[in-house]
């Protein structure tokens, strides 16, 4: 909200420390956001009268003008297409320096002398865009600096007022709050009420005690319903951000950034019968002022006439009953509007409004008098007519009458944490209109009953009191004061392995932590994962439409662009969680990706890209943390993501707990990558529980070493070998290794040679090399038996 | 037959200097067994002793053995003078360029946005807070209702809320939070939220998903100046400055005394710059005393019980811990910009 010092002035006395008052307004919650002038400063520019007019010579679009500041005459040469004799315009005399920076010097156009320049409004950085010369209004008197005619001399204040405080929704508003953090009166507004010149009035229902328990109303005939408003008043519109329409809107505007009380004027001629006050039917429509047609729900309360719907009440008017040039008569609508009846109902049709925006905070029910008369008196001035008598129909029980709130002193300094003193809290609320009753018992100034005042919708318990009080008394002159707290022991659990020790293993092992969108493209992951996720309903672009299902999507979207960005070495994590696309259900995973060399570029290690067994022994790490890596296995699997030779579902024991794989080819070519990626994910929760160690006993036996080389088919896994020789050497197994994968020459098409190194150690004896010869003899039965091995190198 | 003892001064100057030129332990050994080996020069003339009278073997054998020693002892020096050598060659010829680089797996980083979370993290569990969590995907209660923001109020103008069809939605705070763990635990309660929280709302300073922290704390005589000393401890700690701060009166539903806390610009130190637009301040949280409609909501006693909550922007304070001038690098991933926080 911008708020005009000058205007602010006529109301209090804000003393002439302007820094000073913004920051004493935003150190009372009033956030003063920026403080700048008004206008540019215009030195040497004043107001000047053409004289005369005549055609250049040797020029056919330039004028020779004489001009007068009210001292002396001078000739200047002017191109603008609307001056002429007896217009009063700006006048930039010799010396004269515009916004822009030109300085005006005298000049020789076509052969003509030219001792200054006329100017436009654009010319003067006062508007964005004009045509021709600023037409001043003839008012203004010669000679007078530019800036103090149009009273350009003003500071505005862009005040950033919190929801709560719809009360400073206007001049008179924040005015009542510097009279009470500045300790000053507000100058009272000597405005006698307008007598009425005629009877006439026109007939009010409220039909929504609720809604809408007072209305005041006035008819004013005879009016200019082409008056444009004074200069001075346009201008003050303009520095609020209002555009000045005509002398009747105007007004209504005018008054509502004074008082806080918005308002509508009605061409009566438009009106049928009665000005209704009423719910919308079912399948009501209503036209609104900027061409849309809505439908009105039921609990939206309208204004309307016998035949019509003229507006939504308190947000705004309908497009027929408007004013217009040829409007004679007008019927002045000033209402209050319930808060809670107003509220929300607007932005439901996108619709938030100067008068929404103040209905649905409140405006004070006493206000609606003052300013009936306030409007009357601007637009008799200005817009001619006679006014009718004020109306004014209130509905049953509508007082407009607040609770009273009990504050106790104690509590005061149970919520402060300091003491302030009983005749301060009295001085900070009747400074701001609080009115205080003092109970007498137990003891006096114990506790108050207090009431706000009518325009304080905010204040409705006591905390609202305190808060007002540690307002005025100052935040900062409460002190810092540490809790006392009792000790107390926290849990801190050792069975579940931390996201941050999961994380440092993983950049410790080369790994950037990422921090991607949780919302990812529908499509995208659709094509990756098979499943579109849960969608938003109204997400910021398609591209951030659905909740991801997998962290993949995010992660390979990093990876695309680093790799766009000549990063041709990437490696990604996140922490984060994934959506499920039919509950939303919340999973907690860690996920990553690797491409590119294996290690940095160096001078001792041969370049080679990453692939799926460095990034397995990056999880198995991972895994390891939780001290239980044998309860883990990596089983061949399908995902749409991953190569479907190269992909696999992590399970620990019988639940799956994650996935790692290759990226499938047609997703490389796809998301055009210049490496492939090795992908992982793993869940936190269920895969990452550790076992708290038991210490078991270090045998006191050596060790005897046996290794084995057997030639398998092709598909026969590692795990089908090591698991028939777990389950032969039982608990003497200490360590089993895998030495050698081969393929070749020597070795039949599509078979394999494994070479396998097994510890084996007795925690009761020292084995013999007969026990150790019987071990791998059995194992290698097995293998045969079961697996079709046969034993190479015999 | 009286055999004469034999002049063995020349055969120890002679064998001397062969020793002395030995380069190898090989030549000093064919040497050693050449004297005093099992068939050797000096061992032969040991031998011979035996024949001789006992006076003669005496003198003889005095010599002898002073021969044998001296020789003994000239092998032993160049044994060890030799071997010496031959260490001194084998450091030289093992010596490496330390100035090459090491070899073998560099070490990620962490996202920025997560050292400063886990600063906080620390700071305040040294405090005696604990870390709560909460879902990201919320119901209207708990980030609303039960937070005194009821359907249509002002506020909620504030929140550009994501929805789903549902009626659900992306919590817009991470006070949801505190609800639960209200509802969870009975009071004292001591807590932190760290996480996600979503806002439709996208553009130079805003990114549609950001990370807050909140926290909450209930318990007998909290007050609003226990608040104030907890923040400004925990801004001194974060910062690792003496900063200075300040809290404005403010507006949040949940809270009642509201404000909002400005810090002195970590950047500038106060006297105005980018960072501050000048004005020595930058706002880094919003807090205030619960409001006694928040505690009713889940059934707390406000007469026994009052208690302080804030919320700050992860994002915003980590801006301004290492100097981030775009809120919007954060989720671009950029490893250029990543690595940067190692």
């Amino acid at each position: 909200m911008k708020v005009s010092l000058n205007w602010l002035r006529e109301w209090v006395d804000t003393g002439d420390d302007v820094r000073g008052l913004a920051h004493a307004l935003t150190m009372a919650g009033l956030e003063i956001e920026g403080v700048y002038r008004a206008g540019p400063e215009l030195k040497g520019i004043v107001v000047g009268e053409v004289l005369a007019v005549q055609k250049h010579p040797d020029a056919e679009k330039l004028n020779v003008c004489r001009v007068t500041d009210g001292h002396e005459e001078v000739q200047i040469v002017c191109g603008a297409a609307n001056v002429r004799a007896g217009m009063k315009a700006p006048l930039a005399k010799i010396g004269a320096i515009l916004p822009n920076g030109t300085e005006i010097k005298k000049a020789k156009l076509r052969g003509v002398e030219s001792f200054g320049m006329l100017c436009s409004a654009k010319e003067l950085g006062i508007a964005e865009e004009s045509s021709g010369l600023y037409d001043l209004p003839s008012e203004l008197p010669r000679g007078e600096a530019l800036a103090t005619a149009l009273s350009l001399d003003d500071t505005i204040f862009e005040v950033n007022l919190t929801p709560n405080r719809g009360d400073c929704m206007s001049v008179l508003g924040v005015a009542r709050e510097v009279a009470a953090i500045r300790k000053q009166t507000l100058k009272p507004a000597a405005r006698p009420a307008i007598a009425p010149a005629i009877s006439d009035s026109f007939p009010i229902r409220l039909e929504a005690a609720a809604g809408c328990p007072k209305f005041v109303g006035r008819l004013i005939k005879g009016v200019n319903g082409s008056t444009k408003s004074p200069f001075w008043l346009q201008e003050r519109l303009r520095r609020a951000g209002l555009r000045p329409i005509n002398a009747i809107v105007d007004i209504t505007n005018y008054v509502m950034l004074e008082l806080g009380q918005p308002m509508h004027a009605y061409d009566s001629a438009m009106l049928r019968g009665a000005i209704v006050v009423r719910y919308a039917r079912s399948n009501e429509t209503l036209k609104l002022l900027d061409g849309r047609t809505i439908e009105l729900t039921p609990d939206v309360l309208v204004i309307a006439d016998e035949t019509k719907t003229l507006g939504m009440a308190g947000v705004m008017g309908g497009e027929d009953s408007g004013i217009s040039d040829s409007t004679a008569d007008i019927f002045l609508e000033v209402a209050y509007f319930d808060p809670d009846t107003i509220a929300g109902r607007g932005r439901r049709y996108g619709l938030i409004t100067d008068a929404s925006q103040r209905f649905e905070r409140g405006v004070d029910p006493k206000l609606q008098e003052s300013a009936i008369e306030r409007a009357t008196q601007l637009l008799l001035e200005c817009a001619g007519g006679k006014a009718g008598p004020i109306q004014v129909v209130r509905t049953e029980g509508a007082s407009g009458r607040r609770d009273e709130i009990r504050l106790r002193h104690a509590r005061v300094q149970r919520v402060l944490g300091v003491s302030v003193s009983s005749s301060d809290v009295v001085d900070c609320l009747q400074r701001l209109g609080i009115t205080l009753q003092s109970s007498d018992l137990p003891q006096k100034n114990s506790s108050w009953t207090a009431k706000p005042p009518s325009w304080r919708f905010d204040l409705r318990i006591e905390e609202d009191l305190i808060e007002e009080v540690a307002r005025l008394y100052g935040y900062d002159n409460i002190p810092e004061i540490d809790a006392r707290a009792p000790q107390s022991i926290v849990s801190y659990t050792e069975a579940q392995v931390r996201n941050e020790r999961a994380a440092d293993l993983l950049v410790d092992r080369g790994y950037q932590e990422a921090i991607t969108y949780t919302f990812t493209d529908a499509e995208a992951q659709a094509a990756l994962c098979a499943d579109a996720g849960l969608s938003l309903s109204n997400p910021i672009s398609a591209e951030m439409g659905a909740m991801r299902v997998s962290l993949w999507p995010g992660l390979l979207q990093a990876l695309r662009e680093n790799q766009r960005r000549q990063q041709s070495r990437v490696r990604l994590f996140e922490v984060g969680r994934r959506y499920a696309s039919d509950t939303g259900r919340e999973t907690e995973v860690i996920a990553g990706l690797a491409a590119g060399r294996r290690v940095v570029e160096q001078w001792a290690v041969e370049s080679s890209n990453v692939d799926f067994f460095d990034v397995k022994a990056d999880i198995e790490a991972l895994v390891a943390l939780t001290g239980t890596s044998s309860e883990f296995r990596f089983v061949p699997e399908i995902h749409p993501a991953l190569h479907p030779g190269q992909s696999a579902r992590i399970y620990r024991s019988d639940q799956a707990v994650g996935w790692i794989g290759a990226l499938h080819p047609q997703h490389v070519r796809r998301l055009d990558l210049t490496y492939p990626a090795i992908l992982f994910e793993i869940e936190t929760r269920t895969g990452l529980t550790a076992r708290i160690p038991l210490y078991t006993e270090i045998s006191k036996f050596p060790a005897i070493r046996r290794d084995i080389a057997v030639i398998v088919d092709e598909s026969v896994p590692v795990a089908s070998l090591s698991g028939v020789i777990t389950d032969c050497a039982g608990s003497l197994l200490q360590d089993l290794v895998v030495l050698s994968v081969y393929r070749g020459q020597q070795i039949e098409k599509g078979k394999k040679s494994i070479a396998l190194g097994m510890n084996l150690q007795d925690t009761s004896r020292t084995l013999a090399d007969a026990d150790a010869d019987a071990i791998a003899a059995q194992i290698i039965e097995r293998l045969s038996r079961q697996l079709n091995a046969t034993i190479r190198d015999k | 037959m009286t055999e004469s003892v034999p002049d063995l001064h020349q055969l120890i100057d002679s064998v001397r200097s062969e020793i002395a030129q030995t380069v190898s332990i090989d030549q000093l050994e064919q040497i050693r067994v050449r004297l005093l080996g099992k068939k050797g020069e000096i061992t032969a003339q040991l031998k011979s002793l035996g024949a001789m009278d006992p006076e003669a073997r005496r003198a003889a054998g005095a010599k002898i053995n002073e021969a044998k020693e001296a020789l003994t002892s000239a092998l032993d020096l160049q044994r060890s003078a030799l071997e010496e050598r031959k260490l001194a060659e084998q450091l030289a010829s093992d010596a490496i360029d330390v100035t090459l680089p090491g070899r073998g797996q560099t070490i990620g980083g962490l996202h920025p946005v997560t050292r400063v979370r886990r600063r906080i993290e620390q700071i305040f569990r040294a405090a005696g807070f604990t870390i709560a969590d909460g879902p990201e995907i919320e119901d209207d209660w708990h980030n609303f209702e039960a937070l005194n923001i009821p359907a249509n109020h002002p506020a909620r103008a504030m929140h550009d809320t994501f929805y789903f069809p549902d009626g659900r939605l992306l919590r817009t705070h991470t006070s949801p939070v505190q609800v639960r763990v209200m509802q969870a635990q009975e009071p004292p309660v001591r807590v932190i939220v760290p996480g996600r929280v979503y806002r439709n709302d996208s553009d130079m300073t805003h990114t549609p998903m950001f990370h807050q922290v909140e926290g909450l704390v209930i318990d007998e005589g909290i007050s609003f100046a226990n608040l104030k000393a907890i923040l400004h401890g925990f801004m001194k700690a974060l910062f690792e400055k003496d900063v200075k701060m300040r809290l404005r009166p403010s507006y949040f539903p949940f809270t009642e005394p509201s404000a909002e806390v400005d810090i002195s610009c970590v950047s500038c130190g106060g006297s105005g710059c980018r960072v501050c637009k000048n004005t020595g301040w930058v706002e880094v949280a919003g807090c205030g005393v619960v409001h006694p409609n928040v505690l009713r909501a889940v059934n707390i006693d406000t007469e026994r019980y009052t208690g302080y909550a804030f919320g700050m922007g992860i994002d915003r304070l980590t801006m301004l811990r290492y100097n981030v001038n775009d809120i919007r690098m954060y989720f671009e991933n950029d490893l250029r910009f990543l690595r940067q926080f190692v």
